[in-house]
């Protein structure tokens, strides 16, 4: 048995790389290690200091939407020919980052790919949170969000329906869908860490309020029955859905006429950069974070080299996206697609093509070296770079294809105003805000999956 | 009738007192109330496996494992093996995929009918997304709110969290129960049992 190495691929001495948890770890010392960050570690100052920072962020998020809703949208810099201004890109940006949680918490699952443990839980709440961000632009948006109800179908008194033909109906579906599965997955798999945390607290109050999320449970082998069950279909449900998710923020575009848009690259093109996005998002802040609570013995080295791997794949695949847009643009022979891609490299906004392919392109190629993918620091500036590329390719694609449409006459320049970056900087607050109270009142590693890869854990038959 | 009532007293007074004599490792409580079950504790996961092998061979079957993380080799050894759970998902599944087509038939054919661009009514391949996302949804819910329907969660109390060492079961404590309504039951025919199986330490568990 010990001989016989289960995963040959994984230890085998061709391959043999960083394991996926520290060796000496044992149940109680996982179990104790994730729990005392929430339950005994006292709150550190740097936690305060970042929150206070991401909060006041916050409110300036809210200060720009209170401000939005009393003027209107005027306040930002979005008009005709460019509707679409940093707010849709924001909400396709923050969206896209949230697919690498998915990713990693549903796919890897059902691949099998043990190392996926550490880092789900936190992946998965980084796509709550960052869902929550995209799911506020379409809704402001709309200028008059206080009827945003409207695009449900419910029976009413003006006896009207919302139009089920149109991509911006299936984008309300595929969000809400995608934002309630994915909270009741990541819920599903914090219970038995409640239940862990409800049984370790000192406090009364954490234990009632832990107690509650825990809802009784308590490890019967009836139970994991159902719940792995639960869990593996949640993965299998989850898995098409956010494939679906993009495709159809992508169908928001490609199914306009608009230049530059109307192209069957998009869905596949959209779900690769999602995952790119999302994966450079994790490397930038797992990063920081397993330094600061020392977490070093559970996402180890292995999970960094895995991720800029995955980041490099998807990276070039993004890369592989422009060129083809680049492509149907000359070989479509419509002079309104090939102006379109002229515009792009050489038009007024052609500073932020070319940063854009030496954002996503160039960098990431960097990936190439495992000198580099061992170099945290070096890893965190490309996962930056990365994610400023991926926003520069949604401005590319919303404002260079609207500002110059078929006619000349209905040609404009945009501009985004101090609103939509106080938006845009506030709901990167929020999403700090939100993701510092999750790692300090939840346990950012999940518990019992960890436990599950423990040598302990293995069932000798 | 007095008689009887005494007698039955009295017999009830000697089975407790006779039960835990000869154990030393048994710790042995005058119940007042009614037993919920036998309660062992295990170090590890393969003894526990073990343990629940064991007892389920000797007829016991209304046993259950307890273990701070899933163990598929562990319901296999308490004989459960089946869940009605996919079924339940697969419906949900159906119900959603069905419900949000024609949730949109009916509205874009039969109740609003609208043309759009000389589009039919009924423009089904333009309604596939939606009917997805709705297969979606209503699956997963069905997926979560039968999980914990079918394990009758929320459930603030339960007697095992009676026992002083549960609390380590969501750490790193195995435990097996051997319920007290098992057809089978005998306080001490099940507590032997559980102590020739390698159990740290086996308690009776109270309602």
């Amino acid at each position: 048995m010990a001989d016989e190495p289960q995963e040959p691929y994984m230890e085998g001495p061709m391959h043999s790389t960083h394991p996926v948890i520290d060796p000496g770890l044992t149940f109680a010392s996982v179990t104790d290690k994730i729990s005392s960050i929430v339950l005994k570690r006292r709150t550190s100052l740097a936690w305060f200091f970042g929150f206070a920072i991401s909060f006041a962020l916050f409110q300036l998020m809210l200060l720009a939407i209170t401000n939005l809703v009393f003027v209107g949208i005027g306040l930002w810099g979005v008009n005709v020919p460019v509707a679409w201004g940093i707010d849709i890109l924001n909400f396709v940006w923050w969206i896209g980052i949230g697919h690498a949680g998915t990713l990693i918490s549903a796919i890897l699952l059902l691949l099998r790919q043990k190392w996926r443990t550490s880092i789900n839980r936190f992946a998965e709440a980084m796509t709550l949170f960052a869902v929550a961000q995209a799911g506020m632009y379409p809704i402001f948006h709309l200028g008059r969000p206080w009827l945003a109800y409207w695009l449900f179908p419910y029976p009413n008194t003006m006896g009207i329906w919302p139009q089920f033909r149109s991509p911006l109906m299936w984008d309300v579906f595929a969000v809400s869908t995608y934002a309630t599965v994915s909270a009741m997955f990541w819920f599903v798999g914090l219970i038995p860490d409640f239940a862990t945390l409800r049984d370790r607290a000192k406090s009364k109050v954490f234990q009632m309020i832990y107690g509650l999320l825990a809802m009784g449970w308590r490890g019967s082998a009836r139970h994991w029955h159902r719940y792995e069950t639960a869990y593996l279909l949640l993965a299998g449900l989850a898995t098409p859905l956010v494939l679906s998710v993009h495709t159809i923020v992508s169908f928001d575009f490609a199914v306009g006429i608009i230049p530059g848009w109307h192209a069957t690259i998009f869905p596949p093109y959209f779900v690769a950069g999602a995952i790119y996005a999302g994966f450079a998002m994790v490397l930038l802040l797992t990063i920081p974070l397993r330094k600061f609570y020392g977490l070093e013995g559970f996402i180890t080295m292995r999970h960094m080299h895995n991720m800029a791997k995955v980041m490099l794949a998807t990276g070039l695949i993004v890369g592989y996206g422009y060129m083809m847009e680049a492509f149907f643009g000359w070989y479509s022979g419509n002079k309104y697609e090939r102006y379109m891609i002229w515009n792009r490299m050489h038009g007024p906004y052609a500073l932020y093509y070319w940063a854009l392919i030496l954002c996503n392109i160039i960098t990431p190629q960097f990936l190439w070296s495992k000198k580099i993918r061992s170099n945290l620091l070096a890893l965190w500036i490309i996962s930056f770079v990365v994610s400023i590329g991926m926003w520069l390719e949604r401005f590319v694609i919303v404002v260079t294809s609207l500002h110059r449409d078929f006619l000349p006459s209905s040609w404009g320049m945009y501009q985004p105003t101090q609103w939509d970056w106080s938006m845009f900087i506030g709901t990167i607050g929020f999403f700090f805000t939100l993701l510092f109270l999750f790692i300090r009142f939840l346990p950012m590693i999940s518990i019992f999956e960890m436990r599950t890869i423990l040598p302990e854990a293995e069932v000798d038959e | 009738m007095a008689d009887e009532r005494d007698k039955r007293d009295l017999d009830k007074g000697d089975k407790h007192d006779i039960a835990p004599s000869s154990s030393v490792a048994v710790s042995h409580h005058r119940h007042v109330l009614p037993l919920y079950g036998i309660m062992a504790e295990f170090d590890g996961p393969n003894e526990l496996i073990h343990a629940a092998r064991q007892t389920y061979e000797a007829g016991y079957r209304r046993i259950n494992g307890y273990s701070p993380y899933p163990i598929e080799e562990l319901s296999e050894a308490i004989g459960f093996t089946h869940t009605r759970l996919p079924l339940i998902v697969f419906i949900g599944g159906v119900v959603g995929g069905l419900g949000g087509f024609f949730m949109q038939y009916w509205i874009e054919v039969i109740n609003y009918p609208i043309n759009v661009g000389g589009k039919p009514f009924n423009s089904w391949p333009a309604f596939i997304p939606i009917t997805f996302e709705c297969t979606v949804l209503v699956a997963a819910f069905a997926a979560v709110l039968g999980m914990l329907l079918l394990n009758k969660l929320p459930q603030p109390y339960h007697p095992v969290f009676n026992a002083p060492n549960f609390a380590l079961a969501t750490r790193d404590r195995f435990f097996l129960v051997v319920e007290a309504n098992d057809p089978k039951y005998n306080h001490d025919k099940v507590v032997e049992l559980l102590k020739s199986l390698d159990a740290h330490e086996v308690i009776d568990v109270e309602v």
